[in-house]
């Protein structure tokens, strides 16, 4: 074997971003997934938004479950805070995580049987409790580890690798998620970057729980003639419903779009997101209208991508419970025990 | 059912239209879309557009190929790279490409990291001839050109691993070529003894010539033995790469100096070469210099008298006059003689000096002291003694061309006493002896007019190669020139054409051994460049004998050796097996792989993830693929580390070693 470390040495003229690192600063370790896995093209486009918005790793968490993509949090950002949780109980760990410090940058990390399997109610009440996450999901429709059965996003009638069909219906993701009110819902596919970069990018600066399913094909167990999430299935079936630009705060509108088809989205911090619709029908502002078009577009064998859904007026988690922003590990003892004087003041606001 | 044009993919149909034969490079074998839809009604609609456009393309493309086989036309897009061109791969190995005798570098290196030490020598000496003697004093225009030098800081040390290879070797006698038992009947004249004449021997004895060698003095080896003072080529070097030709069974005349060519020319030789080299060093005719002749010498002349023992003291002050690699070599030896105030006093500013950097930096780590900006203007002498030189203090002005004046300083002449004086300030052809009217022509600064391919003079019989046919070089041009004339040399006798060049030899083989296992070690060295063991000053000062360098041991040369990036491992793209999954763009350490649009060879070159502004680096470009995209890549800062066809899914990327091997007389 001569699976060597990624060689340090990158190109000469290869840019810096504003904390003056480059690219390769947020890698993580080589992976081991099979090569020409959909998920080390996610893990890059991850760094890519990442150095693009200038992170600082140790404000990001990583988290992830069990799978195939729940290994990837190790192939990129080797600096963050980290969590290899328990198969489909990520987004508990994630919620305890986020009470204690919402000052990170959290990161989940799932696939399709961590998420749409057996962690599936643990997605949903996440989804439902505007928890401050990216959520992304490495969606290939496929246990990979165990040999390339169906999971639960697999389409109805779809065939695996050994020719048989799958006979039940799959769960369509970014459509449940915005049933369950989640505020920033997006499907993208692992091998179209410029889509995937920006998305990430919104969605990392979005508050409150952002869902980008990505279609992300299984080279080894799902790649094959009959599989509708193979490369060639997707290239065929993609549909943009829009194209997508994320501008941070401070920085102009650089993107030029046809008269009347640009929506700008201002985030919570008054950074941007402007999308070009692609689409006349669908309408990523309307939760009814996106819900119908997923509808339709599955009838029609497509897969849409895009933004599917967002509302920049959710609250969040925190903001719902009304929690104090301070991270735990920042109170002092005062702050906690804040004395008898005080205790006799709240027992006085009682009566 | 009409489906004309149509095919059918995953069950949706696909419109595809065949490629014209002599279009397939520009446009692969055919010209294909999906219609985006399952049913055929609606295919059939959708098809005629797309058609049409394909056809359009097809018909605006060969009226491009048209144009451009007319020489007129600027191109719209990189044409597919060629790359069973033995060129294109050729160019990727830097090192091998920069040889002027195109010695497969890397090969050689890789068997010096196997500790096949011999297989190494053979391979240089297959292709330069004299490994023992490069591997000290080659001028290493393979070094400056090591990509390590655009990925790292400084080039591997080639020239010093070469070294090694000779330094290790076994017996290597049996394992090199005799002259031919019976011989062809051709016979060929060399005159001069140097590393051209020999070049050309080694390669035309193996083919039944029977070769003979006139040489001025006692000994052949030529400048190689006359100025490379022996603490850097030790004469046991020298003598066992020389016989190892001599014994081939080359028939030696010495102490013969050729006076006329046109009486040599009355024997009874086919063909002849001459290698007389640059043998005659320049003067400097200032005021003084022919009062003080007796402490005035030529550099190179002093050089020789060292060699053949003719001198053996010099005075105790000495000028070395010149920047060039023979002052460095004159300063070193006058140290040697005694000499106890020794210095190197050049006209240009220093760093202009023409010398190697790393001669530079062996003078200087013997404490010569270096002035620059010091125009000689004369010889003080003390009637006809000599006792020092005045200078004029210059400063160097380039103008906006780069061209350089010597602008005299406002400072007053500067004195530098001394009691002796070498002039090293260049050398020079000298062919008093070739009659002009005996049919070579002679033109600027009354060089003989040699065709620069095949070395032929303006006399068909006669050959030049070396130093005489285009002034001082390096002993590796030498070797080069020898291979290409012995080749022209064998086709004349042959009576065929001596333009039409024997096609190098090349090999492609793929080092796949398994999963992630390469034949080749992939991983790259971050090591620093390892410096060479020298021998202690104290010692090596003393004498002309023992060899300054110590040369690499066995781990040092190890070490060394990992650095090389094996840049004859080829990156090699096949377009129908890949699916565009970018795992190769996402694991490229250095960003050299891009998916993007075709275009004009600047937009492409702009728009790659990392502008490829390097220009003098080629970019592989793959045919059209299914999403319309090209593969670029750019070949500038490859790593050639192979993660890219590692982490290729379907074996699109390979690594193949590419065996260049410059074509010689006999191969």
């Amino acid at each position: 074997m001569t699976y060597i470390i990624k060689p340090a040495n990158h190109h000469p003229n290869l840019e810096r971003n504003e904390l003056g690192l480059t690219r390769r600063d947020y890698e993580g370790t080589i992976s081991t997934l099979c090569a020409g896995c959909g998920h080390d093209s996610i893990s890059a486009a991850v760094i890519e938004a990442c150095y693009q918005l200038s992170l600082s790793s140790d404000q990001i968490a990583k988290l992830s479950g069990i799978g195939c993509s729940s290994k990837s949090p190790s192939y990129f950002l080797n600096q963050a805070h980290g969590f290899n949780s328990v198969h489909g109980r990520m987004p508990s760990v994630a919620t305890g995580a986020n009470l204690g410090n919402q000052d990170l940058l959290y990161m989940g990390v799932s696939g399709d049987g961590d998420t749409a399997g057996i962690g599936i109610g643990q997605f949903m009440h996440a989804a439902r409790r505007q928890l401050n996450i990216t959520y992304i999901v490495e969606n290939n429709g496929t246990y990979g580890l165990t040999k390339g059965q169906f999971s639960a996003t697999n389409d109805q009638g779809a065939k695996s690798k050994y020719g048989e069909e799958n006979l039940f219906a799959p769960i369509d993701l970014p459509t449940m998620a915005i049933q369950l009110g989640a505020g920033f819902v997006g499907r993208s596919f692992s091998g179209d970057k410029d889509q995937l970069v920006p998305l990430l990018k919104a969605a990392m600066q979005f508050k409150g729980f952002s869902l980008i399913d990505i279609i992300s094909p299984c080279v080894t167990f799902n790649n094959h003639v009959g599989s509708t999430k193979s490369y060639d299935h997707i290239r065929e079936h993609n549909e943009s419903v829009s194209s997508l630009d994320f501008v941070p705060i401070g920085e102009e509108i650089k993107a030029s779009y046809k008269e009347g088809s640009k929506i700008d989205v201002p985030l919570h911090d008054g950074a941007i997101i402007t999308l070009e619709k692609l689409s006349k029908k669908y309408n990523p502002l309307d939760k009814g209208k996106a819900i119908q078009g997923l509808n339709e577009a599955e009838k029609d064998g497509k897969v849409l991508t895009g933004l599917l859904y967002i509302n920049p007026k959710v609250k969040d988690h925190a903001e719902i419970l009304n929690i104090a922003n301070t991270p735990l590990n920042q109170f002092k003892e005062a702050d906690l025990c804040p004395g008898k004087s005080k205790l006799a003041q709240i027992n006085a606001s009682l009566n | 059912m009409d489906t004309k044009y149509l095919f059918k993919r995953h069950n949706t149909y696909w419109v595809k239209v065949a490629v014209p034969k002599d279009l397939r490079k520009e446009l692969g074998f055919d010209l294909r879309s999906s219609l985006h839809t399952h049913d055929l009604i609606e295919a059939q609609k959708l098809r005629n557009s797309i058609v049409d456009e394909y056809k359009a393309l097809i018909f605006s493309t060969k009226e491009r190929l048209k144009k451009t086989n007319q020489k007129s036309s600027v191109k719209t897009f990189m044409p597919v790279t060629d790359t069973s061109n033995p060129q294109y791969y050729h160019k990727v190995v830097d090192c091998q490409y920069a040889c002027p005798a195109h010695t497969p570098v890397p090969e050689y290196i890789r068997k010096i990291s196997q500790h096949e030490y011999t297989e190494a020598y053979m391979i240089n000496w297959e292709s330069n001839v004299f490994p023992g003697i490069l591997g000290r004093t080659c001028d290493r225009p393979c070094e400056p050109a090591c990509r390590r030098t655009r990925t790292h800081e400084k080039p591997v040390a080639i020239c010093r691993l070469k070294r090694v290879a000779a330094d290790f070797k076994d017996d290597v006698s049996n394992l090199l070529p005799k002259a031919l038992k019976k011989s062809n009947g051709k016979k060929i004249a060399l005159i001069g003894g140097g590393p051209a004449s020999l070049t050309v021997a080694r390669d035309l004895l193996v083919m039944g010539y029977e070769c003979t060698l006139f040489e001025k003095d006692p000994q052949a080896g030529g400048l190689m033995r006359t100025n490379i003072p022996s603490f850097r080529l030790p004469e046991k070097v020298l003598n066992e790469e020389v016989n190892q030709i001599l014994d081939m069974g080359l028939i030696t005349k010495f102490n013969s100096e050729i006076k006329s060519l046109k009486e040599f020319l009355t024997k009874d030789f086919d063909a002849v070469f001459i290698g007389t080299g640059a043998p005659k060093g320049k003067d400097l005719n200032i005021p003084g210099r022919k009062e003080a002749e007796k402490n005035i010498h030529i550099g190179i002349d002093f050089l020789t008298s060292i060699a053949f023992e003719h001198i053996d003291s010099i005075g105790k002050r000495v000028i070395v006059l010149g920047g060039g690699n023979t002052a460095m070599d004159c300063c070193r030896s006058s140290l040697r003689l005694g000499a106890e105030e020794v210095k190197v006093i050049v006209r240009s500013p220093f760093s202009q000096m023409k010398a190697s950097e790393w001669e530079i930096e062996d003078a200087m780590e013997e404490n010569i002291p270096i002035l620059e900006n010091h125009v000689p203007k004369k010889f003080i002498h003390n009637s006809g003694k000599l006792v020092g030189m005045e200078f004029e203090k210059v400063e160097a002005i380039f103008d906006e061309a780069g061209n350089r004046t010597l602008v005299p300083t406002d400072d007053d002449p500067i004195v530098v006493d001394c009691d002796d004086v070498l002039v090293a300030i260049g050398q020079d052809n000298s062919f008093e002896w070739i009659e002009r009217d005996m049919g070579i022509e002679f033109g600027e600064w009354d060089m003989p007019v040699v065709n620069p391919v095949t070395f032929q003079s303006t006399h068909p019989k006669i050959f030049f190669g070396g130093d005489a046919a285009w002034g001082p070089e390096n002993i590796i041009w030498a070797a080069a020139h020898g291979h290409q004339a012995a080749i022209s040399i064998h086709k004349f006798c042959e009576n065929e054409d001596l333009l039409d060049r024997p096609s190098p030899g090349v090999n492609l083989v793929s080092q796949k051994m398994g999963l992630h296992e390469w034949s080749y070690d992939n991983d790259i060295s971050q090591a620093k460049r390892f410096k060479v063991p020298k021998a202690n000053q104290d010692i090596s000062l003393k004498s002309l004998k023992i060899e300054v360098e110590k040369g690499f041991d066995a781990n040092l040369a190890m070490d060394e050796a990992q650095r090389c990036l094996n840049c004859d491992v080829q990156t090699v793209f096949s377009e129908s097996l890949c699916i565009e999954c970018d795992a190769c763009v996402d694991i490229c350490p250095t960003d050299c792989i891009n998916f993007m649009f075709n275009g004009l060879e600047d937009d492409v070159r702009k728009n790659t993830r990392i502008p490829a502004l390097n220009i003098e680096q080629d970019l592989l470009v793959s045919k059209i693929l299914p999403t319309k995209r090209t593969m670029i890549k750019d070949e500038d800062v490859c790593l050639h580390c192979g993660l890219c066809a590692e982490r290729c899914p379907t074996g699109a990327w390979d690594m193949q070693t590419f065996l260049y091997e410059e074509a010689k007389v006999y191969s």
